[in-house]
């Protein structure tokens, strides 16, 4: 009984536990204990989102009714393919991320903070979490500011090491809100003409809505607002402060799994809320996705080039990922948005791997890592340094890695679509990203160390959680049947939904 | 409604004039002002006005409050929008205290409220002050 009542509470599960041991991990007075309950929070995740994608697998789409209130009265939690791939990719990158932060956080702020940075680690997860499970309209900006105000928290703990951290993290609160606030303009304008926020309830009512320019202005404000939150081009620049004045645990969370909730979000909005009035949602995908998603590929790439500082650095090259996944969902075909939820999770096992990495030597160096801090690294940290070269080397997409089959998946979907220059563009753009590596690699390995880099030791607590994300990266290049499986299934269970 | 005049439109619904003055006076200070309270005073007025328009949906036109009356004739507002906006109007304080309490910090930091003068100075200027902050009151 016990255990068939866990199981069909899956869905609900996945978000509350975070959510219930948020207060338990800021009461305990031991950041080491506080520590255990974010990892058990996030154990207890990856579990549920495991059962959840096996469920989901098996072809049956998932449906929860909160406090048995029926849709569209009650809120109801719906779990396809799409969600569960994105869940399992989040759950997974977030226990990573946790596993780190055990040395890392607790090397990064002060110790009487240490209980209340894992209560806002687990409010973080468990408000994305909440984002992906809920079908309802509203609902989802309340999980959208539970996800933002814990992210905010956890920025601003990095002035214990620089105090930018603190206009970063206020930047990304403001700026946040305003985004989040104009998904909640768009969802007022769409429940005055159809009266409902159920999200399938609404898929059926729009098509059939009189006054179609409030569909037009509702959809806008809905789209403007997850455009925000995503950090896609030109309004990412809450992005790159944030990652990188963040604590380096942090940034590795955030990096791995914040944005791509709001990108599944964005696609849950065109393609089952809106999917039944395609005439609206091929005009921002046409005009307003697929190009802002090219300009951010480019943009963010030459940024990274000329930057310095290696954690801005990535959070430039996050601009352009995002970039890449957006592209592939703006295209709109079963294939694109295949490839693009590839990339969600291809993206977020680079990206977690790289401010690992980064991370790691920081905290053995205790500089603020830059380009020029970075020489002679790949002697003096092999282990760091390599699983680095791994992540980097999938960032660019080279072949036996899970970047490549990102880009392979990428392309072909513009190959069937006709979209030749777009092709050219990807691929010119992947060949820019090299020169940024490129100058990393090059200074950890050939450019001698400075003199006043002693003895450098590697801490297993930190590379070990790094390794397993590096050795991931080849395993889903050289093995990617499953991440494709999904993802296409996620694709035609988004597309299904609203046709 | 379509064939009346455009003042008497606009008459019959000033208060959705009312939430377009609010929210693009709101939008217009925090990307205006530099100073960060003032910023944040921009922000609640552009959420506020948010909530203005949502109570304004839910108001049907001759209806009452939402209580049964045991007539069932009564004709009532809708209630849904006006408890919509009583979660939205929670997560606006926790988004106002969370950035006063950065602002506190951002003070305590820099000395300076001022986004351009903040972003002026450099992350080692200063730096007894950023200890203060991150070893808390007890200074270490």
């Amino acid at each position: 009984m016990s255990i068939y009542a866990l199981f069909n509470n899956l869905p609900a599960l996945l978000v509350v536990v975070p959510l219930l041991l948020s207060p338990i991990a800021a009461l305990i007075p031991s950041g080491r204990l506080a520590w255990v309950t974010a990892l058990l929070g996030n154990g207890i995740s990856v579990i549920a989102a495991m059962l959840l994608c096996s469920v989901t697998a098996s072809g049956i789409r998932i449906t929860y009714f909160l406090g048995n209130w029926p849709p569209p009265w009650g809120i109801e939690f719906v779990v396809d393919d799409a969600t569960s791939l994105t869940a399992m990719v989040m759950a997974a990158l977030a226990f990573l991320a946790t596993l780190f932060a055990g040395r890392a956080l607790a090397s990064e702020i002060a110790a009487k903070d240490v209980g209340k940075a894992y209560a806002a680690w687990l409010l973080a997860c468990g408000g994305l979490y909440g984002l992906l499970m809920t079908a309802d309209a509203f609902n989802l900006f309340v999980f959208l500011e539970i996800s933002a105000l814990a992210s905010v928290i956890l920025i601003a703990l990095g002035a214990g090491q620089d105090r930018r951290a603190l206009i970063a993290a206020y930047n990304y609160l403001v700026i946040g809100a305003v985004g989040a606030t104009f998904y909640v303009i768009g969802v007022g304008f769409i429940y005055a003409v159809t009266g409902s926020l159920n999200m399938a309830d609404l898929a059926q009512r729009i098509p059939d809505v009189e006054a179609g320019s409030i569909i037009y202005v509702g959809f806008g404000f809905m789209v403007a607002g997850m455009l925000v939150k995503a950090a896609v081009f030109p309004v990412h620049i809450w992005l790159p402060a944030a990652y990188s004045y963040a604590p380096s645990a942090v940034s590795t969370l955030l990096a791995a799994i914040a944005t791509k909730a709001a990108i599944y979000v964005l696609a849950r909005i065109i393609f089952t809320v809106f999917g039944g009035v395609p005439e609206v949602t091929a005009l921002a995908l046409e005009w307003v996705v697929v190009p802002l998603s090219i300009a951010g590929i480019f943009v963010g790439t030459i940024m990274a080039i000329y930057e310095r500082d290696i954690k801005k650095m990535l959070a430039f090259s996050s601009i352009a990922q995002i970039g890449y996944i957006t592209l592939g969902i703006g295209i709109a075909t079963g294939a694109g948005i295949a490839a693009g939820f590839i990339h969600i999770g291809n993206h977020a096992l680079i990206k977690g791997g790289l401010f690992m990495a980064v991370g790691g030597i920081f905290l053995a160096t205790g500089a603020r890592v830059s380009v020029d801090s970075m020489a002679g690294i790949g002697r003096k940290m092999p282990v760091t340094a390599t699983a680095f070269l791994i992540c980097g080397l999938s960032l660019i997409g080279l072949p036996l890695t899970a970047g490549f089959i990102s880009k392979l998946y990428l392309v072909r979907a513009l190959l069937d679509n006709q979209n030749l220059l777009i092709v050219g563009l990807v691929l010119a753009s992947s060949a820019l990203s090299v020169v940024y590596l490129w100058k990393i690699v090059e200074v950890m390995w050939v450019r001698p160390a400075q003199v006043d880099v002693m003895e450098i030791s590697e801490r297993p607590a930190l590379y070990i959680p790094l390794w397993v994300v590096a050795i991931s990266n080849i395993w889903l290049g050289l093995d990617a049947g499953w991440l494709v499986g999904a993802a296409e299934a996620a694709a035609a269970s988004l597309l299904g939904a609203g046709g | 409604m379509n064939d009346a005049p455009l003042a008497v439109v606009l008459a019959e619904n000033w208060n959705y004039l009312v939430v377009i003055t609010l929210m693009m006076s709101g939008l217009f200070i925090v990307i205006s002002r530099s100073n960060l309270v003032k910023k944040l005073v921009g922000l609640s007025i552009f959420q506020t006005s948010v909530f203005l328009f949502y109570i304004s949906v839910g108001k049907v036109a001759g209806g009452t409050a939402p209580i049964i009356t045991g007539d069932p004739d009564t004709l009532y507002s809708n209630p849904l929008p006006h408890v919509l906006i009583l979660t939205a109007i929670v997560v606006g304080v926790a988004t106002t205290a969370l950035g006063l309490a950065l602002v506190l910090r951002v003070h305590a930091a820099f000395g300076s409220i001022e986004e351009d003068e903040v972003l002026a100075m450099k992350a080692e200027d200063g730096l007894p002050l950023l200890r203060r902050v991150a070893g808390g009151e007890d200074g270490e």
